[in-house]
Order: structure tokens, then sequence, then C-alpha cells
């Protein structure tokens, strides 16, 4: 259908990889590189972590997705569609369906724990009494459900990144993008996290973990692309963080 | 459904806004109310010399006299010529007799006026009193009606056209260039009040951004605050205008009885009848544009899109 852009609805049908990037190049200056040639292919349901030192184009990737920037060459399509097609008023549909997370947390400061993720709904227009209800089942599930009045200041960095985590799953998002989501938590609390993003995934939603944790990625064994100035060098279905040989 | 909860959504967070950014909302509504205030000012002005002006130019007449043992089927053709003129509202015969009926009551005493007994000094007077649409226009019928056979001299106030003509465009041209220079001032702090609210609300507007929040519902509350905004900026004026519009005409009509005792000026309703609509326009017009422009401009440094 023209016009609109139902992430859901393509998913159903969808046979091909959930995200694919193809050749895909982005340079912010003339001749400098952020990511350069870039192939992936990432199946539905797939968790998988991008590592790689500061620079090496990480991020990057999490802005194409989310269709924050354009690559400079090659192309980027999720469930089957082209993003740099999507018209304007199509990308912000598109981004409905995908949750994100990021090391600072992004929290409203001004706003309590429920009243963020509550955010996030009404943002998309979601009726309110359906609001009332989705809120406090993924408070629920994120584990802050006696801290659902606490402000930000409130709160630990850990409880600050599950309200952020809740803020992104309360949408029902297909795609789950994380950026360095335990970059500002101490080891306890970052293993919380990793594992509500398994959880998450384990219930069907494609997770993509942009992370630093070398700890973290050794001890999931699930799929690890590495990046080195911009580009793969490696892509392994159980691996490691992937450091001492380059 | 959804979209009137969204426009409501909309409304309240652009009212909380105006709250939120309470003394630049405070600035901006204070130079709107004051261009604003400016321009009813000058509104109260120019409609009324427009409004003196044309009575003047109403009662500003050209006297048309004709040449002696001028036939009556002459002068009543001159009078059908003159008639057909678009510039010309109304032409009145004065006989020699009214003529001199008329200069007895306003020139003579009833002493001075017996000794003429039955002469009439103005017996080679009868003439044509012509009205005009349009003073401007003097000159040429002037020019006209002396090209007709039969006129001896026609009578009109040299000057009074282009005076009167003049005073119009100046008070025309003065007021609209300082509508525009007040007008600007106010777009232009509007522009810095939703700046400033948008600054303010960056984090919240690139999360919206982030979770799939449209454009209308990411901008419309800061068009909500310019609109609002520009709307209280007219109000004010107008409640200011309305308190003294009544008050500086009884002051002028009392305290320079001289010079405005012969000159009517509009009524309170008259004025306020054109001006609320006018004022409440060009505030809700400052507010959008204003707020329009700014949220474009702003909104393109963080929209991630």
């Amino acid at each position: 259908m023209a016009g609109t852009y139902d992430l859901h609805r393509d998913l159903q049908s969808i046979q091909a990889p959930v995200i694919h990037f193809d050749h895909v190049s982005k340079e912010y200056q003339k001749g400098i590189h952020a990511i350069e040639d870039i192939s992936i292919s990432i199946k539905k349901g797939e968790f998988v972590f991008i590592v790689g030192s500061s620079g090496s184009g990480k991020s990057t990737l999490i802005r194409l997705m989310l269709r924050e920037i354009l690559p400079t060459k090659g192309r980027v399509f999720v469930a089957g569609r082209e993003l740099s097609r999507l018209r304007r008023h199509q990308i912000s549909k598109y981004r409905r369906s995908i949750g994100v997370v990021f090391q600072d947390f992004r929290l409203l400061k001004d706003r309590n724990a429920y009243e963020n993720v509550a955010f996030a709904q009404r943002v998309i227009e979601v009726p309110p009494a359906e609001i009332k209800k989705n809120v406090p089942r993924v408070l629920a599930l994120m584990g802050l459900t006696e801290k659902y009045k606490a402000y930000p200041s409130e709160m630990s960095g850990g409880e600050q990144q599950r309200v952020a985590l809740a803020r992104a799953l309360v949408n029902n998002p297909v795609i789950l993008l994380a950026d360095e989501p335990t970059g500002n938590l101490d080891p306890k609390n970052s293993w919380e996290i990793m594992h509500l993003l398994e959880e998450v995934n384990r219930r069907g939603t494609t997770v993509v973990v942009v992370t630093h944790n070398h700890e973290v990625v050794d001890m999931m064994q699930k799929r690890v692309i590495t990046l080195r100035n911009g580009r793969i060098i490696s892509d392994e279905q159980k691996g490691g963080y992937v450091y001492a040989k380059y | 459904m959804q979209s009137i909860r969204t426009f409501f959504y909309c409304l309240k967070q652009g009212l909380r806004s105006i709250f939120h950014n309470g003394m630049f909302s405070l600035a901006s509504i204070g130079t709107i109310t004051a261009s604003l205030f400016i321009l009813g000012l000058f509104f109260f002005v120019t409609m009324n010399v427009r409004y003196v002006m044309k009575g003047a130019e109403q009662n500003v007449g050209v006297t048309v006299l004709f040449e002696e043992d001028c036939p009556e089927a002459t002068i009543v053709n001159i009078g059908e010529k003159i008639e057909t003129r678009a510039e010309v509202a109304d032409v009145v015969f004065i006989s020699a007799e009214e003529a001199w009926e008329n200069y007895k009551e306003t020139h003579l005493n009833e002493e001075l006026a017996a000794t003429f007994g039955e002469d009439n000094p103005l017996e080679d007077s009868a003439s044509y009193k012509v009205y005009l649409n349009d003073v401007a226009m003097q000159d040429v019928l002037v020019r006209y009606i002396e090209s007709l056979d039969g006129v001896r001299r026609v009578n009109a106030l040299d000057g009074v056209a282009e005076s009167l003509e003049g005073i119009n465009r100046i008070v025309t041209l003065v007021s609209v260039a300082i509508i525009v220079i007040l007008v600007a001032v106010a777009v232009f702090l509007i522009r810095m009040t939703v700046s400033i609210g948008i600054s303010v609300r960056k984090e919240e507007i690139s999360i919206m951004n982030l979770i799939g929040a449209t454009d209308f519902f990411v901008r419309f509350p800061f068009v909500v605050e310019g609109v609002v905004l520009g709307i209280c900026g007219a109000l004010v004026p107008l409640g200011i205008l309305k308190l003294i519009y009544g008050r500086v005409i009884l002051y002028l009509t009392e305290e320079f009885e001289s010079v405005f005792r012969k000159m009517s000026f509009l009524s309170e309703r008259e004025v306020f009848s054109r001006l609320t609509p006018l004022l409440l326009l060009i505030g809700i017009l400052i507010g959008w544009f204003g707020s329009t422009t700014s949220t474009r401009k702003q909104l393109r440094k963080i929209s991630l899109r």
C-alpha cells in the first residue's frame, strides 16, 4: 500500500533478512569513511553484537538503521524496504517499529518512570486506556513495578537503563537497537540489562547490540560482527570479542 | 477521535510551554502588545482622519456660474452633462433668488437686508453647486466644465484637493511603515521565544523523533504556543484601546473645542468592529508565522530525518 510503512505487517511475510546492508559506505567528510563497503545480513529473531574500538563505525551502523543518516554508497534494507526510499512521513511510522536504547539513557528528567514510558505511547497516539494497561506490564517485565513513580535523579544507572529499555519495548518493536547499553553501568547492572535483552530476544524481537563490553560478548556466545576502521574484519555466529589479533 | 485527542494533547503541550517559558512568554506578549497598541493608535488616527476628510470632501463643492442671459435650455444642458461625469456625486441648481437669500442669511443683518427691497444684486448669479465623489478629481472636472458652452466661470477652492490628498497619503505611508517595523519586531520576538522553547525541549524532541512522532505531533505545540502568544498580544492592547478611545475623543472635543468643534469622529462601535478582527488576525498571523519559521529552522537542527 503506497504511503504507509508497517514493519510488523511486512515481517509477517518476509523471507529475506530483516536487516540487510548492501555494500554500504558512509562519509561524513569527503574522503573520510566512517564505514566502507559494509555488507551484513541479520535474520529475523537474531541476537547480534557489533563490536570494535572507538571510531570503528559501530554507531554509524545504528544511525543508518534508524534512518537518522543516509549512506553515501550502497543500500540499507529493513524488512525488504530500502530506507533511503522512505518518504519523510513514512520515517516516523518506520521508527515506531524500532526500539532504541542509548548509553546515556536519554530519559526525560522532569518525568517519572511511568511517564517516561507512557510518553513513547502517547507520541504515537496510543489511546489512554491502552497506555494504562501497557506501561505497568512493561515496567513489571523490567522489574520496575516499585519504581514507577521515581524520577531519573532518584534511580541508579541500571534502573534508568531499564526504564529506557521499557520505553523502547512498550511499542512492541520488531527490532531493538542498543547503542552501548552497558557503557555507564557497573558489571552487576550490565549483566541484568544483558539478561533482559536476551529475554526480549527470546520473545521474538531481533536485537542488535553495539558494545565495548568484551566480557559480556565473550560470555553470551551470540553472533559477533567486529569492525575496524569502518570495515568488517570478522563475523562469527557464536563468537567472542576480537581484539588480540588486530 | 484519535486525532481530536492528539489535537488537544498538542494544545495542552503548547499552553504548558507558555507557562514553562514564563518570562520569555511575557516578553513576547509585551512586545506584541506594544506593537499592536501603537498600530491601534495609528488605526484610530488614520480612520478618523479619513472619516473627517470624507466629510470635508463631501462639503467641498465646485460652483458653476453661467454667462449673462444664458438660455434656460443651455443651463439645463450644462447640468445634465455635469451629472453624467463619474467623479460627480451630486449637482444642485441654485437660482439667483436662492443665492441672494443665502447671502442675506449669512452675511447681512435684517436691517441692512431690508434696504435692498425687492432688488436682487445677484440677479446673474444662478449657479450649479457640484459635489464630488473624489476630491482629487476636482481639477479635471473644473477643466471639463470650463470647456462647456454657456459657462462663465467655475469657482473651486484651489489646493483643497491637493492638501486633503496629501494628508491622506502621508498618514497612510507613515502608518504602513510603522506597522511593518512593529510587526517585524513582534515576529522576531515570537521566533526567539519559540526557539528558546525548542532548545529547552531539545532532548524531548530528539526522543520524540526517535520513537516515531509525526511532524505534526512535534511541531504543533510550538505553533499553538506562537498563536496563543499572538492572540494574547492582541487582546491586551484591544482592552486598553477600548478603555481609552472614548476618553480621548471626549478630551479632544472638550479641551480643543475650537479645533474639533465642527468635526465628528467615528463611534467606538464603528472603530472596534474593524479594529478587533484586524488586531486578532495580525496577532494570530504574527504568532503563526514566527512559530512556524522558527520551528522549521530549529527542528531541522535536531531532526533525525
